[in-house]
């Protein structure tokens, strides 16, 4: 692969953490398959194998006090921004130790004291969410950026249309991240769209929009942290594009038998934790000890949050009951 | 006491509220220049500017969006749609966000946010205009739903309203705005959501209402009265949360129970009243509960036919007599 970005601008400690995020997301996504297939899972869960680069190179590019929102596809963008493998796990497993006690599962891991606005199940309610957030930066005159995941598909629903306009006249605080993988569960993106990019629609809101090769995470750190600079000093709204691959169907099952092999072969050719592996042994920024090291504590970080998950209870059944209401909870439900 | 309108008591309560907490802003169509198309937020601009009196484009679901991640921020977000018939059109950010995130997340963050909406048949509005749309909203758990009738309701619940940590639907019916009555000067006047409210004592028949139809119900029970009908009022003013405790002690009093709603009959908020008087209340009753609702039509814009398909009193008062008959 012909990189566009200099390894050697950049921290052994920087390298490294961006190397252990996609590993972590990898390995918490191919465990959440596991754990599914073995039937430990209730519902479904969307997986972001394949996406890492993307994931993880936009969030470095954030400060601790900025916000994302995120989407179905979700898991790891949560975990880029800080919310902790065991406590994700047990919220998939619905376990009274998740983020969410259990109530929200897969599609819903939040952890609002690290930002996250929430990830979503309804494709492309994130993005007014998001465009909000930038609202209320604004008017409390505080400098924190929001970054809005979605998907290429999303940016058919009218709420991209609605909310970036908005964003784009009141010059808001938000990063627009699309993760474009080119499927909308089983349609490609081409069939139900004009334009051959969907960052090429910024020109209609009159602000940046650009592609990015999403394999390449610290190209995907470079686009998305112009981005946040552009927008924590005043200047409004991008929309940036990362181009990237869905490794597996839509759901964790989907045999995906609507994609061409080509897709899938080229999908693994642009793997961005292999590349990145290998990049960072070629350019001699880290040894095979180094990374070695990175991977066996990721996989004891992940065998410790499932184990942390596994032996956690399931809430008690008057939690079903609970966090309806702020106040009155027990009459609003009642009536 | 003053004499205010209903537009003018809501514009105060909120008014109030803005002054009282700069976390509270107001966003919508036509809502800064022009200071709303009903004139709730006249003057709002140039007293509080322009972040925290926004004119919206015409982008519902967006702006609706926007006020729950504005929520979720700790922002108190005051919504207006132009009228209720325009949740068609911003149904998400209510229903799966604003209703749902504070449950979803496990009790995390709350969503203090008021989506108000102009409502009802009476304008000549038409179909796409005049709908009372409550029972939609008391169907999605997660929203609290309030209805006033009177000036001081109007005010006290919309400042309870901006108060509350929960999303609040705050239905205010178009053919009140007008209506001018006393309100208390008091700027910390208060009236708690989920208290309803005896607007006329009875003792031989119960009629449940809110909004508009409490002036209607009101009215028939005068005429009720020279006919040896002693009805009682009950306005419900909120919805969600519902004050049982008052519908259960007024039917205790008077055995007989009707139900008055401007909206659809079919699956309204009364169809639920009623079954629940039904199931908990059954011993008390002397006679079947009594719905009178709208018509299981499109509110139609020629003025004969759009009178013909809401409640008058003139219908409370046959429906009363066909019960006592």
């Amino acid at each position: 692969m012909n990189y566009q970005t200099d390894l050697k601008k950049y921290t052994r400690d920087f390298l490294f953490t961006a190397y252990r995020g996609m590993l972590r997301v990898r390995k918490f996504e191919e465990k959440a398959a596991e754990c599914f297939t073995k039937g430990m899972l209730a519902g479904n869960i969307h997986l972001c194998i394949g996406q890492e680069g993307s994931v993880i190179g936009s969030a470095m590019a954030l400060e601790e006090r900025d916000f994302i929102t995120s989407t179905h596809r979700g898991h790891g963008h949560c975990l880029a921004k800080g919310a902790k493998t065991d406590r994700s796990i047990a919220e998939l497993f619905g376990k009274s130790t998740g983020y969410c006690k259990g109530k929200g599962g897969s599609m819903h891991i939040v952890d609002v004291d690290k930002g996250i606005l929430g990830a979503n199940g309804i494709v492309g309610a994130g993005i007014p969410i998001a465009a909000g957030s930038g609202l209320a930066t604004k008017i409390r005159g505080t400098d924190e950026v929001t970054l809005c995941y979605f998907g290429d598909s999303a940016s058919n629903q009218g709420t991209f249309h609605e909310s970036i306009n908005m964003a784009a006249a009141w010059t808001l605080p938000v990063v627009f991240f699309c993760e474009n993988n080119g499927y909308g569960v089983s349609v490609p993106i081409g069939k139900v769209t004009n334009t051959d990019t969907i960052a090429v629609r910024a020109r209609a809101y009159d602000i940046p929009g650009s592609t990015v090769d999403g394999a390449d995470v610290l190209a995907v750190y470079e686009r998305v942290k112009e981005a946040v600079a552009r927008a924590r000093a005043g200047q409004g709204p991008s929309l940036v594009e990362a181009m990237v691959y869905r490794w597996q169907g839509h759901y964790c099952g989907d045999p995906a038998a609507y994609r061409p092999k080509e897709y899938i072969e080229e999908a693994h050719r642009k793997d961005p934790v292999a590349l990145f592996r290998k990049r960072l042994l070629d350019e001699q920024a880290a040894t095979e000890t180094d990374v070695t090291a990175i991977e066996d504590e990721i996989a004891k970080e992940i065998a410790d949050a499932t184990a942390f998950a596994d032996a956690s209870p399931y809430p008690d059944v008057a939690e079903a009951f609970t966090d309806m209401y702020t106040t009155d909870n027990e009459r609003c439900i009642a009536r | 006491m003053s004499k205010l309108s209903i537009s003018k008591a809501i514009r105060e309560g909120l008014h109030e509220e803005m002054v009282r907490d700069k976390n509270v802003v107001v966003l919508g169509e036509d809502m800064a220049d022009m200071g709303s198309v009903f004139g709730i937020t006249t003057g709002f601009l140039d007293e509080f500017g322009p972040l925290r009196v926004i004119d919206t484009p015409i982008s519902e679901s967006g702006f609706t969006g926007m006020a729950v991640g504005m929520a979720m921020r700790g922002l108190r977000p005051v919504v207006e749609w132009m009228y209720d018939d325009f949740i068609s059109c911003c149904l998400d950010p209510v229903m799966n966000q604003a209703a749902k995130i504070r449950y979803m997340t496990g009790g995390q963050v709350t969503v203090p946010v008021v989506f108000r909406a102009p409502m009802g048949a009476g304008r000549r509005n038409a179909g796409q205009h005049s709908q009372c749309l409550e029972s939609l909203f008391t169907h999605i758990q997660g929203l609290k739903v309030v209805c006033p009738s009177t000036a001081a309701d109007h005010k006290g619940l919309l400042k309870s309203a901006i108060r509350d940590d929960d999303p609040v639907v705050f239905l205010e019916h178009k053919l009140l705005y007008a209506k001018k009555e006393e309100l208390p000067d008091d700027d910390d006047f208060l009236i708690p959501l989920g208290k309803a409210d005896v607007k006329r004592p009875g003792r031989d028949l119960t009629i449940i209402t809110w909004s508009r139809q409490v002036y209607f119900a009101l009215e028939a029970a005068e005429t009720l009265a020279a006919d040896g009908i002693d009805a009682e009022v009950l306005d419900l003013r909120s919805l969600v949360p519902l004050d049982w405790d008052a519908i259960a002690a007024s039917v205790a009093k008077t055995h007989n129970v009707m139900i008055v709603e401007e909206g659809v009959k079919r699956g309204g908020v009364g169809a639920e009243l009623s079954a629940q008087i039904m199931e908990d209340l059954f011993d008390e009753l002397d006679s079947p509960v009594c719905r009178v609702a709208g018509a299981n039509t499109v509110s139609p814009f020629s003025p004969p036919l759009e009178d013909a398909v809401f409640p008058h009193p003139a219908d409370i008062v046959a429906a009363a007599r066909g019960m006592f008959a």
